[in-house]
């Protein structure tokens, strides 16, 4: 008896927490808005304007490692391959950043 | 500076043999010194080289190895880095030394910097290396200098001399600025002016870095934003020669009394400057790939002939 009902109270509360989780999913995937993607060593979006508290996610796609760095601010580890980075922005102002290994890739966030 | 092409002359090297090798990438130079001009006697294996080995001093460069590279444009970077070895280890006179310039791994992991050392090591020749920007990605930023910076200055720049050549290993790839090239910073080049200070003019200097010293194409950023005042400190030499890699293919400039050239990638080719989206790795047809990766050999002669650089492949 007990244990059932830990059970059925166990997937409930599972089913709560996933629900809000997958919405945001499938939101980020509609819009991506905080997105940065490097393909064949360029930043795109070059300039992406965020708000603050927003989180940006760095994806690189490249057979090549970059990093994202911002004097100062942020500085990513080498991301290989696939590799990510993400830095949430608790400041308004802007940001701009550039890649250390190939420094004439460069790319700006605008945060409001 | 008035720029020509030495292979316009003389009994040099076409210069349609030289815009040829420039699309290609390669497996080794072998450089040779009978005296003041270092120029390339071809690739390792070839008969040019065999010949000059026999008349003065060589040695080789090889670049961009890019240990633990495995991605569709070789994915066994490591396998070609032993035939280029293999290639050098076949050779019946032995070159003096071999210069690495850089790229030694490709993401400065322990394993990869074990294994640069295990398959190189096997040619049984000094190696003097500089580091590239792939060399320096480790978290702490340590393992090349714990392993090839011994008795450096700064980031890993040094000199020595070796038959009668003055010798300076450069590091270009350390400090670079947002929207800029390769960097020398001001610490490294004026340990280069005082290095370079007081040595006979007559003698025969290499210089040799990662990124080339000359813009090549600035807007992938092969080029380096204080080179030129590094060859501010050689314009009185009377034979200088610039060793470079990072961009997989084989490019020469003269300039004056500069030679310029930069060597292939033992690992992948790169695209000649604008021929692509990105100087991204090159993905070719597996039978071509070996044609165009390759090592440099080097010879520096007597009297004063044109400066020859030829460059030939692992295959091909």
């Amino acid at each position: 008896m007990t244990s059932i009902n830990r059970r059925d109270f166990g997937i409930a509360a599972v089913a709560t927490l996933l629900l809000p989780v997958v919405t945001a999913v499938a939101e980020e995937a509609a819009a991506d808005p905080l997105a940065v993607h490097i393909d064949n060593f360029v930043f795109q979006p070059q300039q992406l304007t965020v708000k603050v508290g927003q989180t940006v996610t760095w994806t690189n796609r490249d057979d090549i490692p970059h990093t994202v760095v911002c004097a100062g601010k942020f500085r990513s580890k080498t991301m290989d391959t696939d590799g990510t980075f993400a830095f949430t922005f608790t400041a308004a102002g802007e940001y701009k950043y550039f890649c250390s290994l190939h420094p004439h890739m460069t790319g700006v966030v605008k945060v409001e | 500076m008035s720029e020509h092409d030495h292979h316009d002359e003389g009994n040099g090297v076409s210069r349609r043999k030289v815009l040829e090798c420039m699309t290609w990438a390669g497996t080794g130079l072998l450089w040779t010194v009978t005296g003041g001009i270092p120029h390339t006697v071809g690739m390792v294996g070839s008969a040019e080289a065999a010949e000059a080995q026999a008349k003065g001093m060589t040695f080789l460069q090889i670049s961009d190895s890019h240990v633990g590279f495995d991605k569709p444009a070789n994915p066994n970077a490591n396998g070609t880095l032993e035939e280029a070895i293999n290639k050098v280890k076949a050779m019946q006179v032995k070159p003096s030394f071999m210069i690495h310039t850089g790229d030694i791994t490709h993401l400065s992991k322990v394993q990869e910097f074990d294994t640069a050392d295990s398959i190189i090591s096997q040619s049984k020749l000094d190696v003097h290396y500089v580091p590239g920007e792939h060399d320096f990605i480790d978290e702490e930023v340590k393992l090349y200098k714990e392993r090839y910076g011994k008795g450096t200055k700064g980031a890993g720049w040094y000199s020595f001399d070796a038959g009668g050549v003055h010798f300076v290993g450069l590091v270009n790839v350390v400090d670079l600025k947002a929207g800029g090239l390769g960097n020398l910073g001001n610490e490294q080049l004026e340990w280069l002016e005082n290095d370079l200070k007081g040595r006979s003019k007559s003698t025969p200097v290499v210089l040799f870095a990662h990124i080339p010293l000359w813009t090549v194409y600035p807007q992938w950023g092969w080029g380096t934003e204080d080179g030129a005042r590094a060859l501010e400190y050689v314009k009185g030499f009377g034979s200088v020669t610039v060793l470079n890699g990072h961009i997989h293919q084989v490019m020469q400039k003269v300039e004056g009394n500069v030679t310029f050239h930069t060597a292939r990638s033992t690992a992948f080719p790169q695209p000649a400057p604008g021929t692509a989206p990105s100087p991204g790795p090159m993905k070719v047809e597996d039978a071509k790939l070996r044609t165009m990766l390759g090592v440099a050999s080097i010879n520096f002669k007597q009297n004063n002939q044109p400066l020859a650089i030829i460059d030939t492949p692992l295959v091909g």
